[in-house]
């Protein structure tokens, strides 16, 4: 089950809409950072509307995921997690520690471009749109 | 009284059985905070049976009676046991290279956990139980 990675401009969008399995899980982590080191990616989105279980083998993958996508110089945002799925993880003890989070992809999109812009010492525009850093 | 045991021998297996109790909790009414507890659970004790025992079982049960509505799991396998099970309990402890997190946080997530090992065969029993109003 391979999950496609999309490329915006400087930030890499997947959207994970399958349950995975464990070995799944781990070449979707490998792909994304391949993508990011090759693309010089500034942020990357992983979307999970879709995912009803995140156990603490998903969650540790996507903590992993975002610690060495970091250290690629890449932002990571989770979104979508559903609430039920949030709330598990907190009662299990497993927050996602490293990862920024947001409700959806739009605002996901928008909290990636501000971290990024952050990054880059730009100030970001309250609103409307914003500028690419380069 | 619903029960359906499901082998479990691959990651396929794994997806299927915590689909598979999302569904029984569903069917029984349970909401979608406590069937994803019930999911990730799952997901965690048979994980546990493929990296640690290769392979096992899976049974889920409807156990409700009039007052109390009861989902039960019992998950079994026959591989190497677990040689101290509070150690195995506890926050962190692992001899994979996981964080240890499974087993204390399925704990977590259900009202009855029961886990009892020796050499050659491991049980763990949980359940969840509601009152029916
Ligand atoms: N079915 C089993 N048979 C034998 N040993 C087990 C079994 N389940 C758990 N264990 C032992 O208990 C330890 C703790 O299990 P637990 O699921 O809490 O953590 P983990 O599997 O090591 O890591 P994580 O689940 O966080 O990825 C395991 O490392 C293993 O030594
Ligand atoms: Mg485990």
């Amino acid at each position: 089950m391979k999950i496609p990675i999309l490329q915006l401009k400087n930030i890499l969008l997947a959207s994970i809409q399958v349950d995975l399995t464990d070995e799944d899980a781990l070449e979707f982590q490998s792909d994304v950072l391949r993508k990011a080191a090759e693309t010089d990616a500034a942020g990357i989105i992983i979307d999970i509307t879709a995912l009803d279980v995140v156990d603490s083998f998903m969650a540790r993958i996507l903590n992993e995921t975002a610690t060495m996508a970091q250290l690629l110089g890449a932002e990571v945002v989770i979104s979508g997690m559903q609430p039920a799925v949030a709330l598990t993880l907190v009662e299990m003890g497993r927050e996602l520690t490293h990862v920024k989070t947001a409700l959806n992809l739009d605002q996901g999109l928008e909290k990636l471009n501000n971290c990024i812009a952050a990054k880059n010492g730009i100030v970001t525009p309250r609103e409307g749109n914003r500028r690419d850093n380069d | 009284m619903t029960k359906k045991t499901m082998e479990i021998k691959n990651q396929r297996d794994v997806i299927a059985a915590r689909q598979a109790i999302r569904e029984m909790a569903n069917n029984l009414g349970l909401g979608l905070a406590d069937q994803t507890r019930l999911a990730t659970a799952i997901s965690e004790l048979t994980r546990n049976v493929i990296q640690y025992a290769g392979e096992g079982t899976c049974i889920i049960s409807d156990e409700s009676d009039q007052t109390t509505l009861r989902i039960r799991a019992v998950i079994e396998d026959h591989g190497p046991g677990i040689p101290d099970v509070d150690q195995a309990l506890a926050d962190g402890f692992s001899t994979g290279n996981g964080l240890g997190a499974g087993l204390p946080g399925a704990r977590r997530l259900v009202q009855d956990f029961n886990l009892e090992s020796k050499p050659g065969h491991t049980k763990v029993t949980i359940e969840m139980i509601r009152r029916k109003w």
